[in-house]
């Protein structure tokens, strides 16, 4: 009961914290509160908007599931915005350039975005592990570099094809399709979102039931007590950075097999840092990860119709911005909160004013 | 001003001349879940040694945190030459003439002894040449023979130390409290620091020295203030008493011993490590070197050695958690099968049957936000009852756990609390309730009682001669050196790297073990050189 | 920021011998690199490498880098790791041209510092005050600042540049030449003297249409240098970043100085962004424009040990890197490499007479690689030129990381008692 308030207390503070510092920002700016937040509400119910943000949840959920396993440990995968555009290229131009039969091509693809964002985060991992390497500094230039090497990939005499005033990759036949739930004018929804449901049941299963998901906890813990118990800290990063490399390639799968079928130009940027906030924001849960994701796809999406009562849609990124910080500083006053309470009731219940000197 | 609470004790010592140099009156002050100071009353005459005795946990390094003005008090006050003061922060304490040695030494390893003695006492003689002469001039007094820009990391222990009351001496302290300084001391150490204490006390010093050492205080201190539970019980002049009778007000009771009776010895090694290295960058001394060594079952060996001579490599290379460049470790099981470790990971060792309590319970021995069932899982993820296969067993971990709270007597409201909300005794209980659990044949103990309170030290020795009756082999490392000779079948001497000694816990004194220690070679036939000679590189 | 594997050993380390004072060593670093230019350059036919131009781009685009570099060091030796530079960075951007379209470069400059420090003081309260993990608050902060700026320019600036990334057109800060000296080298370098000419080319890029914030920069390095190890403020803010309880215990207020750091390090962040909005390159502030350049400070800090001299080196490196790439083009960058494998080969010959036989080895075969690039393609594509330095941060640290040495509580929470 108590760890339940815990868990849903800081976010709701900080979702209203960052509403209120919008609402008085818009007021400033002679703008009106209600009405836009009123505006993005109705947008919901608009046209596509409600299947465009269970698309971009299933999106924005499996990258924050690749951030959230390196959470786990203490391990800042800040690379997964890298890892996800390699991957996509790679799987992107080997789905447009092979044959093979429907369903097994499309198997192939997500296999190969799979691999290749996990040897792309290896590269910081065998850094890490090997020469000390911190990962928050090697993933971030993983990052520039993955953006030069997609340029690099889809220039027209590499791999690409120009179309119009876009460089793209060769389209991938329709054997490598994903098809998605047609609901008529309100869109179709990716086939692939159940792949991120499934993910993040994994995902579960693996933290709480297994061995595997106890030594990442108690790397993340406790990096020295979990060497003393026997759990090889060089094995888990690797392992860890592997894991969620491989998933940060699945980031694209849903966009790409199930609407682009190429990678081109227009290739969505950013949603490695988004994971990262969204994962903050569901505290590595996999069921605080899907709200967070959800909110994330409703700021995005429903921030559009802002535009429409004149007020900027950028409003929305600050309000991202906001949600992300004021939560962090949340959680960290209620887990302060907690300890002290927690400690107090054991005091309590042993009947202890037993002092307890030196450590206190 | 100093109140007895105890009508049992001999009488307050008074004040003949002149306000004291520091009084404490009615000091409470509560944490989170305890009362760590309930109304203390300390008097500190000046140009005393004054000792403030107690067991850990009794709130001793509370008070003096608050006498230091890192904490503030619930309740009391605090007045320092006959004038009432309020500290808000170390600085406060400073200005009145008051400095701390900390028990954990408070310095910037990578900053140079300079930059560490005038870091906040800046406004004194700056940061340049002259903070340097005043340093040369003050440091002939501690006997500190020390280049100042030489950074700190490169000192050891007992330089360290000096340092830090060098810090407390420039910023013109009169009133130094010694928080635990002889913690970290071989005896010979200690005696020099002795030494220099009385020196300094000849020329006004005022002394508040804080410990749990009977003797030490006997043979340092002009009168002994005793803290109990959280309060102070009296104060009493160490001539006149006995370290029995100081014992009593300390805890009650006679201090529980560390003795064992008859040996359990058998001719059945368990452990054998052989020509073990251990080489932390190539170009440098080995950090281990040769280091061979037997335990039998049924028998304790004992590794005595100052802090920072590779006992704590030692123990990690032999639980795998380094690296070892040379040598076997050869561990025999229960029914006699004998198999080299050396290449092995550490979750491997321990499933051969090696249980270790590491010398940190905080950083090495629990997850302190997490349960204690999911700490009992910790060194055990791949064992009944604490899993199956890939699969953890938390129902068996949960029970499991239930037994160790009932049969170590780890005091919880329950075995889903947190791991940090105990205290540190019960916590240590449920490590080497953890580590004996499993049926280990091997038990690495270090320090296995060091920061606890006697009840926990009383348990944990008793289990510990008890697994070493029923036929466990014991390697324990302490820096306490009764509880070494007490426990103890074998002990050997580490210094650098090297195991250079061998001692008889029946007949070696503490004395004879520190100059063993420091390498000042054998004073007694209770210790036996061994034939590997002190390597002389580590002088340069 | 390097570190793990094994817990740090208990024992002492030997006392090392003296070594070769920091000054002397920048010395020898800076001779040893102009040698290696200048051989290149005559090896390959390139002038470019080393001409007048090249080092004026390359120090207009070193300057963001350096700023966010300083900024950096100053945070990171207080104790706090500090992501959030980019963040910052930006948020300067915005200031600088906001004020600076309104009221001249000047104004921008202090604009930029004031809305980067802004940025530092969130991240202070974020991670002094609330304890919030370092890294956790650097990426919120850089989200938020990308966030706060898109508004700010849709709402400011769109009206009058009718475009919502961009601001109306800044103004920039004369430029000053050694004029006689400047000439003089200018008639030196066109004489195409092996060795004479570069040292000549590169002097005279360096004096030559130079901008007040050029020199401004330098004041700032040398500044830190002594405000942060020749000053008792210095020694106390660093000793927050080596021990802060042990700082405490003798009456430093740790958090003020934490404080102070972040807030001095967004300020120089902030001012960073302004070099890019006042370069003359630049019509004002463009969304996007910082391009990961508060990271590459960072690296930059890092290649630098955490020193403001070395710090320079790995800022000089970077924008020299960038510089050529914008000026001249792949065809001149692949010289670069060239030049790689001449530097592999003065470190395989030292390996091998210090005996290194491993490291040689790899060496030799990175050179043996590198020049088979060299030999086989014409230029380095342009999609990959740009990020250079990445690849250079990542090779850095792979080498060297172990030596490097950060202060002993970086990115460590403190907590008060």
């Amino acid at each position: 009961m108590g760890k339940l308030r815990g868990n849903l207390l800081p976010p709701a503070l900080a979702i209203l914290f960052s509403a209120l510092l919008c609402g008085i920002a818009l007021v400033v700016s002679g703008a009106n509160p209600l009405r836009a937040f009123g505006a993005m509400v109705s947008q919901v119910g608009e046209g596509t908007t409600a299947v465009d943000i269970v698309n971009s949840t299933g999106v924005y959920y499996i990258a924050a599931l690749a951030v959230a396993i390196g959470f786990q440990m203490n391990l800042f995968n800040i690379g997964v915005e890298g890892q996800y555009r390699v991957a996509a290229v790679v799987a992107a131009v080997f789905g447009g350039s092979v044959a093979l039969p429907p369903g097994i091509h499309a198997l192939a693809i997500i296999l190969v975005a799979a691999v290749t964002g996990a040897l792309w985060a290896a590269i910081p991992a065998i850094l890490k592990v090997t020469r000390g390497v911190n990962e928050v500094i090697s993933t971030i230039m993983m990052n520039g570099l993955a953006l030069g090497l997609a340029a690099y990939l889809i220039r027209a005499d590499v791999f690409g094809e120009l179309r119009g005033n876009n460089i793209r990759t060769p389209e991938i036949p329709s054997s490598g399709w994903v098809p998605g739930i047609p609901l008529g004018s309100s869109g179709t929804v990716f086939g692939l979102v159940f792949l991120a449901a499934a993910l993040g049941i994994g995902y579960w299963v693996m933290m709480n039931r297994t061995r595997f998901g106890f030594e990442l906890r108690a790397s993340g813990e406790s990096s020295t007590a979990a060497a003393a118990g026997g759990v090889s800290a060089k094995k888990m990063i690797l392992v860890a950075m592997l894991l969620s490399g491989a998933i940060a390639g699945l980031v694209s799968m849903p966009e790409i097999l199930g609407r682009d079928h190429t990678y081109n130009l227009n290739f969505p940027a950013g949603i490695g840092f988004s994971g990262i906030a969204v994962a903050l924001l569901g505290r590595n849960h996999p069921g605080g990860i899907a709200l967070g994701a959800l909110l994330w796809a409703f700021l995005d999406k429903s921030g559009l119709a802002l535009d429409n009562v004149g007020v900027s849609r950028e409003i929305v990124t600050i309000m991202q911005g906001a949600i992300v910080l004021s939560v962090v500083v949340a959680y960290e006053v209620v887990r302060r909160y907690e300890l002290a309470a927690e400690q107090r009731r054991v005091g309590r219940q042993l009947g202890t004013v037993e002092p307890v000197g030196g450590a206190a | 001003m100093s109140s007895s609470t105890s009508a049992d004790l001999p009488a307050a010592i008074g004040d003949p001349e002149g306000p004291p140099a520091v009084v404490l009156s009615g000091i409470t002050k509560r944490f989170p879940g305890v009362v760590a100071n309930s109304d203390v009353h300390l008097s500190v005459r000046v140009g005393e040694v004054h000792a403030l005795c107690g067991e850990n946990g009794a709130g001793k390094s509370t008070l003096m945190k608050i006498l230091y003005g890192m904490q503030q008090p619930d309740e009391g006050t605090i007045d320092v030459a006959g004038e009432r003061v309020h500290f808000r922060t170390p600085a406060d304490a400073i200005k009145v003439g008051i400095g701390m040695v900390h028990q954990h030494f408070m310095l910037a390893d990578n900053l140079t002894v300079q930059e560490n003695v005038v870091l906040g006492a800046e406004a004194l003689h700056g940061i340049g040449g002259k903070a340097r002469k005043r340093i040369l001039e003050l440091a002939g007094r501690t006997g500190l023979s020390v280049d100042p820009g030489v950074l700190v990391e490169r000192l050891g222990v007992a330089d360290r130390q000096r340092v830090e009351i060098l810090k407390v001496l420039y910023r013109g302290a009169k009133v130094i409290i010694l928080d635990e300084p002889t913690a970290v001391l071989v005896p010979q150490e200690v005696d020099e620091l002795f030494a220099t204490l009385r020196g300094m006390q000849e020329q006004g010093f005022t002394f508040l020295f804080i410990s749990h050492k009977l003797d030490e205080v006997r043979a340092i201190a002009d009168s002994v203030t005793v803290i109990r539970r959280g309060t102070t019980v009296g104060t009493a002049d160490p001539k006149a008493v006995s370290s029995r009778q100081l014992a009593e007000m300390m805890v009650g009771s006679e201090l529980p011993s560390p003795e064992t009776r008859e040996s359990t010895v058998t001719d059945r090694e368990v452990l054998r490590v052989e020509g073990l290295a251990l080489v932390a960058q190539e170009g440098t001394r080995p950090v281990l070197d040769g280091i061979d060594l037997v335990v039998r079952s049924g028998e304790v060996v004992g590794i005595a050695g100052v802090e920072g001579n590779g006992q704590t490599e030692l123990v990690e290379t032999i639980m795998g958690m380094r690296r070892a460049s040379a040598g076997h470790v050869v561990l025999v099981d229960a029914e006699g099968n004998a198999k080299d470790l050396v290449k092995l990971g550490t979750l491997a060792r321990r499933e051969a049957g090696i249980g270790y309590v590491p010398e940190d319970r905080h950083r090495q021995g629990l997850l302190l936000t997490q349960p204690l069932w999911a700490n009992r899982i910790l060194g055990y993820q791949t064992r009944r009852p604490t899993a199956k296969g890939a699969w953890l067993d938390i129902a068996g971990a949960k029970q499991d756990t239930q037994r160790i709270v009932e049969e170590f007597d780890v005091r919880t409201p329950g075995i889903d609390v947190a791991a940090a909300a105990l205290s540190g005794g019960n916590q240590q209980k449920l490590v080497v309730g953890r580590e004996l659990s499993g049926d280990p044949v091997l038990l690495i103990a270090s320090h296995p009682t060091r920061g606890v309170d006697v009840g926990a030290q009383a348990l944990i020795w008793d289990e510990i001669k008890r697994a070493r009756a029923a036929g466990l082999a014991v390697l324990l490392i302490s820096a306490d050196l009764d509880e070494l000779i007490g426990l103890s079948d074998t002990i050997k001497v580490m210094l650098r790297g090297r195991l250079v000694a061998d001692a008889d816990p029946n007949t070696v004194t503490p004395e004879d073990l520190g100059s063993a220690m420091t390498g000042a070679g054998s004073t007694s036939d209770a210790v036996a050189a061994l034939d590997t000679p002190v390597d002389e590189e580590g002088e340069r | 920021m390097t570190a793990l594997a094994e817990a740090p050993l208990t024992v002492v380390p030997p006392q090392r011998k003296r070594k070769i004072p920091g000054w002397a060593l920048g010395m020898i670093g800076v001779a040893g690199a102009i040698a290696l230019l200048s051989t290149t350059s005559y090896l390959t036919g390139v002038p470019q490498l080393t001409s007048t131009g090249t080092i004026q781009t390359a120090v207009r685009l070193a300057l963001p880098i350096l700023l966010a570099g300083l900024g950096g060091l100053w945070a990171e030796r207080a104790g706090v790791v500090n992501i959030g530079l980019e963040g910052m960075m930006i948020m300067g951007t915005w200031g600088a041209a906001w004020a600076g379209y309104q009221w001249g470069p000047w104004a921008a400059l202090i604009a930029a510092a004031v809305f980067g420090a802004l940025g530092g003081l969130l991240h202070a309260i974020a991670t002094v005050t609330f304890g919030v993990n370092h890294i956790v608050s650097g990426v919120a902060i850089n989200l938020l600042g990308a966030g706060l700026t898109k508004y700010l320019s849709t709402l400011l600036f769109f009206p009058i540049s009718h475009n919502p990334r961009e601001s109306p057109a800044v103004p920039k800060f004369d430029t000053y030449s050694a004029g006689g000296l400047s000439d003089w080298l200018g008639s030196l370098e066109a004489d195409q003297r092996v060795g004479i000419s570069d040292v000549a080319g590169i002097l005279r890029g360096l004096v030559t249409g130079v901008s007040p914030l050029t020199m401004l920069a330098v004041v700032f390095v040398v500044g830190s240098y002594l405000v942060l190890w020749r000053t008792r403020f210095g020694l106390r803010l660093r000793s927050c970043g080596e021990n802060p309880t042990a700082a405490e215990s003798l009456g430093v207020n740790v958090y003020l100085y934490k404080y102070a750091a972040v807030v001095m390090s967004g300020a120089l962040a902030g001012v960073g962004g302004a070099a890019l909005v006042l370069n003359p390159g630049n019509p004002g502030y463009l969304e996007g424009q910082t391009n990961g350049r508060g990271f590459i400070g960072l690296a930059a800090m890092i290649f630098g040990n955490w020193r403001p001299g070395g710090l320079l080196g790995g800022a000089a490196l970077f924008g020299y890197a960038d510089g050529l790439q914008l000026r001249s083009g792949g065809k001149t960058f692949l010289a670069l490499i060239y030049g790689a494998v001449l530097l592999l080969a003065v470190l395989v010959v030292w390996q091998l007479v210090r005996r290194r036989w491993f490291a040689a080895a790899t060496g030799i075969v990175a050179a043996g690689l590198l020049y088979g690039v060299y030999y086989s393609v014409d230029e380095v594509p342009s999609e990959l030129t740009a990020y250079a330095p990445h690849l250079v941060t990542l090779v850095v640290l792979a080498v060297a990381s172990q030596r490097l040495r950060m202060p002993a509580a970086d990115g460590v929470v403190y907590r008060r008692g």
